[in-house]
């Protein structure tokens, strides 16, 4: 792609308020203000529409849950007893503390220790009132040495706040993927905490396609020598949606990997993303090698796409780190170089954008995910297939 | 038979400093089953002449005519050409993130001969291709041009040329980047093409290496944007052993 390079001002330019590491947390929703989009948390948010998540009130059923894949596959920790909730999870932001005290749920997922799921394990969340608010804290414990991958899935209607705390204990190997095929009037507001022990690798994907607004902030914590995470992340935003993805990966323990590669494309009139990505390299995580990376893909004019890559490193002894972000129109090379085999200029754009979107898909390894991911791209290409395409001035 | 002719073609693009004449005025004309070396020095126009035939919007036409049959190539979009019959082989293959050499193929193919081909018939096609130029079956799932090594993007261009069958292939630099086996593997798909579908080639290279491998029937020297000399098989061997000092000699 030939992407124009909207990478931020180097360091020292303008120190830092607050660093991402201090930022404040608590379980009661009272410690936290109401969102007024001043906040550098919410700045870039829509919190005109993210408002019904700010009410700290009792809710029950507007999203439905389906855990029957859970309960066939025995992942399902009881209740009582040894219950981890709260161990890693700090709530960040109000609807994220409201979703903390009012959860309806106290589904905790368990692989147990030692054991291959094979099959990913799906949970499906279905929003059934489009004027209810729900809240959701779920956790995910993944056991020392075991193996397997959960797949959030979000569809209809609701208000939704939701809290998923994930724990990658030493030597397991996690892959979650949260989907979100909300309809249009969906809002959802999504704090993903995940603290990977050592050796133990986390692969964390977010998918959102459908929603009004949507806000999955996924942050996870390098703890343990030699952990490693990839987290990477894909929006169609249309007109009239808000996606957005704060992502804080944070590297605190030795010999640490972090790939991060969030893509994004956008069409239509007011069709927004957000993604803002920090990286913590702290003062122990000696050898860290670590990259982000943010793409955006501007398919008409009138949208707007915001990315924001920041970097604070504490050690000087790592192996590596870096970052980038690009936002920009189709590339005419590309273009040409499909034209010149015969293909019409509209198949070619088509084939273009899915190939961007689909370097994303095509890491989540599951083939059954990955067709349903092709063809969705394909029914939002369809849909845009009249609107004009960027104007090169728009780059 | 088909004739490719190109007249008093006058090509420009434009630069900071302005707009930038190239092309000054050129006549070829190539007939099916001719294969015409176009060599050069750096700079002397030869790969504007090749992206102009395939319609990169970076060329402005000034003047002049290309036709194929006498049907005006110029006022055809680029995806157009190609399914009139023309194929550039480009010196710089762009990289398709997403898209698979396997769709990339098919799509090329359908777009090509306006209908898909047989599911099963195509893939052993691609395959028996992509073994002549000894490229592994695991292609099919790479895409496009990521990744290539500089050999294998250029054994992928000719394995489009091989399988997409136009009328008339342009070759910009084809062997530009690669080893002796690369070279030969590369001419021989060039050379099997010519002898199965009688396409007229126009084989623009710096060098007259890969002209041992591909025997051209004409040899034109591009010279600051025009033909400077024309002759057949003798001119190549001339310039290996001359290079192309008498004509920059000459125009100074």
């Amino acid at each position: 792609m030939t992407l124009v390079d909207t990478a931020p001002s180097t360091p020292g330019s303008a120190a830092p308020i607050q660093t991402r590491s201090e930022r404040p947390t608590s379980f009661d929703p009272a410690d936290f203000g109401t969102p007024t989009g001043r906040e550098v948390n919410w700045k870039l948010s829509d919190v005109a529409r993210l408002a019904p998540l700010f009410v700290d009130e009792e809710t029950s059923g507007a999203v439905e849950f389906d855990v029957t894949a859970l309960e066939a596959a025995g992942l399902i920790a009881p209740a009582e007893g040894d219950a981890v909730r709260g161990e890693i999870f700090r709530p960040e932001d109000l609807p994220s503390a409201i979703a903390w005290k009012r959860s309806e749920t106290g589904l905790h997922v368990r692989i147990p220790e030692g054991e291959a799921i094979a099959e990913p394990v799906f949970v499906r969340l279905r929003g059934v009132d489009a004027a209810g608010h729900a809240n959701a804290h779920i956790v995910v414990e993944a056991l020392p040495g075991s193996n397997a991958t959960v797949v959030l899935e979000h569809s209809g209607s609701a208000a939704l706040a939701q809290n998923v705390e994930i724990i990658v204990r030493d030597k397991a190997d996690l892959t979650l993927i949260s989907v979100q095929q909300w309809d249009d009037t969906a809002v959802h507001a999504s704090a993903h905490q995940a603290v990977v022990g050592a050796r133990a690798n986390l692969k964390h994907i977010v998918v959102s396609f459908g929603g009004g607004v949507v806000r999955v902030n996924p942050s996870v914590r390098l703890a343990g020598e030699g952990a490693e995470t990839a987290l990477y992340g894909l929006a169609f935003s249309d007109s009239g949606q808000h996606l957005e993805s704060q992502v804080y990966l944070f590297h605190e323990g030795p010999d640490t990997k972090g790939d991060v590669l969030y893509k994004g494309a956008l069409q239509g009139a007011g069709a927004r993303t957000v993604w803002i990505g920090d990286v913590l390299i702290g003062p122990d995580a000696t050898g860290t090698d670590s990259y982000e990376k943010n793409q955006n893909l501007v398919l008409t004019d009138g949208t707007r796409a915001d990315s924001i890559p920041n970097l604070e490193i504490e050690t000087g002894d790592i192996a590596g780190a870096g970052h980038a972000s690009a936002t920009g129109r189709f590339d005419d090379e590309q273009l040409f170089y499909l034209q010149a085999r015969g293909i019409t200029e509209e198949t070619a754009r088509r084939l273009v954008v899915a190939g961007f979107l689909m370097e994303i898909v095509q890491r989540i390894g599951i083939p059954e995910l990955e067709e349903r991911l092709a063809a969705d791209i394909e029914a939002e290409l369809a849909r845009g297939a009249d609107l004009a395409p960027a104007s090169k001035a728009g780059a | 038979m088909s004739t490719l002719e190109i007249r008093d073609l006058q090509v420009s693009i434009e630069t900071d400093q302005g707009t930038k004449p190239i092309l000054k005025g050129v006549d070829l004309t190539i007939a099916s089953g001719e294969i015409h070396a176009i060599m050069g020095p750096n700079g002397s126009g030869k790969s504007t002449l090749a992206y102009t035939i395939a319609g990169h919007p970076r060329y402005n036409v000034d003047g002049g005519s290309i036709t194929l049959d006498g049907e005006n190539v110029l006022e055809m979009s680029v995806d157009e050409r190609a399914r009139a019959g023309l194929f550039l082989a480009m010196q710089y293959p762009v990289e398709i993130p997403g898209v698979t050499v396997a769709n990339f193929l098919r799509t090329a193919k359908t777009a090509i001969d306006g209908e898909a081909p047989a599911i099963r018939g195509w893939a052993k096609t691609v395959n028996e291709q992509m073994d002549k130029l000894r490229m592994d079956s695991s292609f099919s799932a790479r895409n496009v041009n990521e990744g290539f090594s500089g050999g294998e993007k250029k054994r992928h261009e000719i394995l489009q040329l091989e399988l997409l069958k136009p009328r008339f292939a342009v070759l910009d630099e084809t062997d530009s980047g690669l080893d002796v086996d690369a070279l030969k593997i590369v001419s021989e798909g060039v050379n099997r093409a010519h002898q199965e579908t009688d396409l007229g080639v126009l084989l623009i290279t710096h060098y007259t290496r890969i002209l041992r491998y591909i025997q051209p029937t004409h040899v034109h020297v591009f010279v600051n944007g025009r033909v400077a000399e024309e002759g057949g098989r003798e001119l190549a061997d001339r310039l290996e052993d001359e290079g192309y000092d008498r004509y920059l000699t000459a125009q100074a």
